[in-house]
Parts: structure tokens; C-alpha cells; sequence
């Protein structure tokens, strides 16, 4: 059979699985859109939280990048995860105990006040909209690949199906097709991943062969293998590349993980346990099943990276022939995501790091983890299978951050300020149409997007990070932060992220939209844009305990209410605000 | 000290203990001491490169096991668990 029906078959299968559970299950209340009706077990729960947190930032681009980083590609392996230590032990079990719906709800609640509210849906949605549109970018890529058309077409696809899949499905439906996701998207990335170390160093678990010798009786480890190779042709050596400074890379890795742990989608989850000592046991839950992918993800960005130039440069000085372009190679040029150009006329196609003689003129990064298993020559039902598995991962967390959209824009600011009298099925539709409209924002944006996915992702983490995490934080362990104070704190700190980050990456994305140029890139202590939200974090922090400290404490009741969240006694199951 | 403020400072001593171990692990281990410490070899991983994209993440899962094992003893030490 070829690639292309057997792709057809296992992604159908995929949709088709996925959509009858969204029937299944579909939200009849608002309480079952939004969270599920709270009784889901925790490792179950921690496995739709892993679907929902990776996306195809992680699935489709993350090895890509590291590929091309090597050892700087941790940014993202440890700042994707170490969020989850924070989530678990600074805000998950407190939000639940808390024991509403929203994220913008407790900060309404804990700053006493509708501004307080109106601000942080705003936070969350620009936040959010950053995120689709690295989703939307995924599965652009995706879908061009797997129908052979050029990358905005297959944007278009995806952006009527993500549609058609949120606005059906709620919560309910999603937590269960959330498990079905995982288990598909961690057999997609895994049997590749297995097949490939297998090949390359005899040895079938990637995280063990990442650091074994090759089996081609070189005698040689892989990395240094890598290391040698990539050296000879001026890229750099792989393992201990630093992604532009020490400082960026810590700075970076320290704004994903305060960015997760503020990011609405995925505190949102943590509403739906029964209880708060199970909110602590499904943080755990969530990150097993995401160190998983994370564990594994390093051995398929250096092994692709390995393969990668092998085909290119099959024996040393021996480069590939133009008229010898394997399929893949030719298959992914019709997407406009890999180019070559014979610059020297010699029929063959040099890749090396000096861009006058490099012929690889356009190899975008995201292309890597879906390519990955034609360049290893796989059986193509592997390669159909990683397809359905990127398409399940973006199309997952699409479904959650445009929940929680919806949910912010629908529950908070239709409901909480400026409805309060709105029936239950008028909230619904207005969070449909919230969903379309963010949907056909993201998909447009994504046009053009302003990173490869998974750098795109990281702007939104620093933005949740400069802004959601200090408030949510500093309301839990600080009885003293009032309103003024974390109001201040997060206009301060979202304010001059998005200052930094439109200035580099134009205001909202547009390209065109750039200003003061004459500043230049990474001026701030060569800090680039996607790792900035530690630095509006610090400033967020500062900002709000100044200001603070100037004006009143809060309210008496505010104070009982942190000391009540504080303690797990008394949990009640979470209920909306009326 | 009320019942609640103590169990508040045990709390905060266990998590300060668990940042301390989750900070050093990653940026200590995998990133400013990486140099250094890609001197030391397991297999053909360097030391420094198998913390930033390996054994921050093994580290990360234990912790937060630990964490709600020990603050789940610590709910029932000072009484304040659910029922």
C-alpha cells in the first residue's frame, strides 16, 4: 500500500476514534464543559493533562529544534517540565481547594474586584492566542505534508477541523479523547524513536542509546560521532552548544517553567480532581507520562540530526546527488519547507554552516520529527503513524487553550462582569462563538508565524510567565498583596514583555509592525525575545510588592480566605460563581 | 502558633527543601556547572549534557512523588487532611 492511503486510513482512524468519544460524551451543562463534572482519577487525569500540555510545540517541533541546537535544546526539555515541580507544590493543590472553575476567577476573587478579573482574561488571552498560533503552525505543517500541498493550504484544513472538534466536544468530551490522544501520540513518537536507536547503536530504548556506541563497527559513541561530524562542516559541536549565552539559556529555561505553571489551560485541569491531595498526585501523574516523550525526545533530535546528514553526505567529500533527491526529500519540497539550490552547479548538494557555499537553503526545523522516519527508511505505516500522532498532539492542546479562552471570555467576562443574568445555553454559545473567532485569529496569525512552532510556544509561556504565575503565587503565599499591588505587578510585567517581544517580532506578529529598530536583537543582556517572561516576572514580583507596600493591606476576609487555602480541610467539590 | 500556622511553616520547610533539590539539578547541574562537569563521562553521554537533557527530568518526577507523600503525612500530622 502506499504512503499516502495508509496515512489516509490511520489518521481517519484516529478522527474517527476521537470524534465518536467527543459524541459520546458530549458537554450537556456548563459545569460538564468546563470541567468535566470533577470526577476524573488522577492517573487519568494526569495522562489528558499530558495530551493537553504537549502540543505539537512538543510532538512535531521540539526534537527538530533540538536537532539543530543540541545541547541548547534543553531549554525547552527542562523548562517543559520543571514547571510542573512548581505547579505541584506552589499553586495546584491551592487552586483546588479554592474550588472554582477559572483561572481569572480566583484572581477577580483574591484581589477583590472586577478589574483585578478583567485583567487577567486579558493576560490569559493573549497569552493563549500566542499558543494557537504555534498549534496552528504544527498543523500546518502537518496536514501539508500528509496531503501534499504547499503549508498554507494545509493550515486552512486544519484550521476547519480543530473548529468542527472544539466547539463540539467542552471539557467532558475532552478529557476522555484527551487519553485516547495520548496513547496514540506516545506510540507514534516512541516506535519510530525505538526503530532508529535500534539501527543506529543496537540498543531498542532511545534515552540508553542516545549514549551508546554506533553499531556501523565504528567503535565510536554517537555523540561524539555527531560531535566530530557536525565540526567538520563549521555547524558547531552538538553537545555542548550553547544557545547564544549561559545567561539566555538560564533565563529561558526559567521563563517555560513559570510560564507552565501559569498557563490557564493547563491550571484548569487541576479544577476538575475530587480532591486537593489528589490535585498534588496528578501534577506527578501528568509529568510521568510527559517525561515520556520528554526522555526520549533528546535521542530523536541528535539521531535525526545523525541521519540527516548521513543522507546527505553519505561518505566524507561524497555528497548527494541532485538527481538522486530521495522521496522524502522531494515530497517535502512541494510544502515549501525544505529548499535546496545547486549554488556551485556541480550536481550535487553541499550542506555546511558557511552560508556562501551551503545548498540546503531552507531546512525549517519543524519538518525534522515528521521526516525523521522516511530519512531512516521506516516501514510507511510508521510514518502514517506519526502523522496521526502530531495531529492528535496539536489538535489536543488546541482544543484546551481555545477552552480556555472561550471559558475566560464566556464565564468571566460575559458572566462574571457583564451579564451576570446570562442563561446557561446563551454562556454556551457565546463560548462557541469566542472559540470560532480565536480559532480564525490564531489560523491567520499563523499564517506567517513569527518562530517555528515550538519558539512560538515559548513566547507565550513568557508572557503567562510575566503576568498569570506572580499574581496566582503571591496570592497564595503572600495574606499581604492587595489589589493595587499584583494589578500593578501584572500590567508592569506583561507590559514589557510584549514591549520586548513586539519589537523584535513586530506588534502582534505582523512582521511589518516592527519598531525601534535601531535598538537592535537581544539588546538586554543578549536575552532573545522567546526567553524574556523570567525578566517580566522579575519586574512583575517588584512592581507589585512597591506598590503594595504604599498602599492598604487588603480586606480582613481576603486574609481568612488565603489562610483558608492554605490548608486541604474543608475542600468542597468546585462550583461556578453566581 | 495556631495548629494552621505551624502546619503552614512545615509545609513551606518541605517546599524550600524540594526547590533547593529541583534548582540545582537543573540550572546548577544542567546549566552553569554543565561545563565542568562534562569533564565526567557515563557511556557516551558528558555528565552536564545528561542532567540538561536527561536526569533533570528523571529528578523532577521524583519529586514531586516525594513532595506529596511527605505533605500528605504532614496533613495528617497536623490533622488538616480531608476526609
Amino acid at each position: 500500500m502506499d504512503l499516502q492511503t495508509l496515512t489516509y486510513i490511520v489518521v481517519g482512524l484516529t478522527f474517527a476514534l476521537y470524534i465518536g468519544i467527543a459524541i459520546w460524551a458530549r458537554a450537556k451543562t456548563t459545569g460538564d464543559f468546563y470541567v468535566a463534572g470533577k470526577g476524573v482519577n488522577p492517573v487519568l487525569n494526569g495522562m489528558a493533562t499530558a495530551a493537553d500540555w504537549m502540543s505539537a510545540a512538543s510532538f512535531i517541533s521540539m526534537a527538530g529544534l533540538i536537532a539543530f541546537f543540541g545541547y541548547g535544546g534543553a531549554v525547552f526539555l527542562m523548562g517543559w517540565t520543571g514547571g510542573y515541580v512548581l505547579l505541584a507544590m506552589l499553586l495546584a493543590p491551592y487552586l483546588r481547594k479554592y474550588g472554582k472553575y477559572t483561572v481569572p476567577e480566583f484572581i477577580g476573587d483574591r484581589y477583590y474586584g472586577r478589574s483585578a478579573r478583567i485583567l487577567a482574561v486579558i493576560c490569559l488571552i493573549i497569552a493563549s492566542i500566542t499558543y494557537v498560533i504555534g498549534q496552528m503552525k504544527g498543523i500546518g505543517v502537518a496536514f501539508s505534508r500528509f496531503l501534499e500541498t504547499d503549508y498554507d493550504t494545509g493550515l486552512y484544513i486544519g484550521m476547519g477541523i480543530v473548529f468542527i472538534y472544539a466547539v463540539m466536544g467542552g471539557m467532558k468530551g475532552i478529557t476522555y479523547t484527551q487519553i485516547a490522544q495520548y496513547c496514540v501520540l506516545i506510540f507514534a513518537y516512541t516506535v519510530p524513536a525505538v526503530f532508529i536507536s535500534m539501527h543506529l547503536t543496537g540498543n531498542p530504548i532511545p534515552q540508553i542509546g542516545l549514549g551508546s556506541k554506533m553499531a556501523d563497527g565504528s567503535g565510536l559513541y554517537l555523540l561524539d560521532k555527531l560531535d566530530a561530524t557536525l565540526k567538520d562542516l563549521g555547524f558547531g559541536t552538538y553537545t555542548d552548544k550553547v544557545r547564544l549565552s549561559t545567561l539566555n539559556m538560564f533565563v529561558y529555561t526559567m521563563s517555560l517553567m513559570i510560564g507552565t505553571a501559569g498557563l490557564p489551560h493547563v491550571i484548569m485541569r487541576f479544577f476538575t480532581v475530587p480532591k486537593v491531595k489528589d490535585a498534588r498526585s496528578t501534577a506527578g501523574w501528568a509529568l510521568v507520562f510527559i517525561a515520556l516523550l520528554y526522555t526520549v525526545a533528546p535521542a530523536v533530535g541528535a539521531m535525526a540530526r545523525m541521519n540527516l546528514m548521513d543522507t546527505i553526505q553519505p561518505a566524507p567529500g561524497q555528497w548527494l546527488k541532485v538527481d538522486q533527491r530521495p522521496s522524502w526529500f522531494r515530497n517535502w519540497e512541494k510544502t515549501g519547507l525544505l529548499k535546496f539550490e545547486d549554488k556551485n552547479g556541480d550536481g550535487r548538494i553541499q550542506y555546511v554552516a558557511d552560508k556562501s557555499k551551503n545548498e540546503m537553503i531552507k531546512v525549517d526545523r519543524d519538518i525534522m520529527v515528521l521526516a525523521n522516519p522516511e530519512i531512516a527508511k521506516l516501514p510507511n505505516w510508521v510514518i502514517a503513524l506519526v502523522v496521526a500522532g502530531g495531529l492528535a498532539a496539536a489538535l489536543s492542546t488546541a482544543a484546551g487553550l481555545l477552552l480556555a479562552i472561550a471559558s475566560s471570555i464566556s464565564h468571566d467576562l460575559l458572566k462574571g462582569v457583564f451579564a451576570p443574568n446570562i442563561s446557561e445555553k446563551a454562556e454556551l454559545t457565546a463560548s462557541r462563538i469566542a472559540m470560532a473567532l480565536s480559532i480564525a485569529a490564531a489560523g491567520y496569525l499563523g499564517l506567517h508565524p513569527p518562530d517555528f512552532a515550538a519558539g512560538t510556544v515559548a513566547l507565550a509561556f513568557g508572557l503567562a510567565a510575566s503576568s498569570i504565575f506572580p499574581a496566582l503565587m503571591m496570592g497564595i503565599f503572600s495574606k499581604k498583596m492587595n489589589k493595587a499591588g499584583a494589578m500593578a505587578g501584572m500590567l508592569a510585567g506583561i507590559g514589557i514583555t510584549l514591549f520586548y517581544v513586539f519589537q523584535h517580532k513586530g506588534i502582534f506578529f505582523v512582521a511589518d509592525w516592527k519598531y525601534l529598530q535601531s535598538w537592535g536583537t537581544n539588546w538586554f543582556l543578549g536575552i532573545e525575545p522567546n526567553a524574556f517572561g523570567a525578566i517580566g516576572a522579575v519586574v512583575n514580583f517588584a512592581v507589585a510588592f512597591a506598590v503594595a507596600k504604599v498602599t492598604s493591606a487588603p480586606p480582613e476576609h481576603i486574609q481568612h480566605m488565603v489562610e483558608d487555602i492554605r490548608v486541604p480541610a474543608g475542600a468542597e467539590p468546585a462550583v461556578a460563581a453566581h | 502558633m495556631s495548629k494552621h500556622a505551624s502546619y503552614w511553616s512545615a509545609n513551606l520547610r518541605l517546599v524550600v527543601t524540594c526547590l533547593v533539590i529541583w534548582f540545582v539539578v537543573s540550572f546548577g547541574f544542567g546549566i552553569l556547572l554543565a561545563e565542568p562537569l562534562n569533564a565526567i563521562r557515563i557511556g557516551g553521554y558528558k555528565l552536564g549534557f545528561w542532567f540538561a537533557q536527561q536526569g533533570s527530568i528523571y529528578t523532577f518526577v521524583a519529586l514531586i512523588f516525594f513532595y506529596a507523600w511527605r505533605v500528605n503525612k504532614l496533613d495528617q500530622k497536623f490533622g488538616v487532611h480531608e476526609d
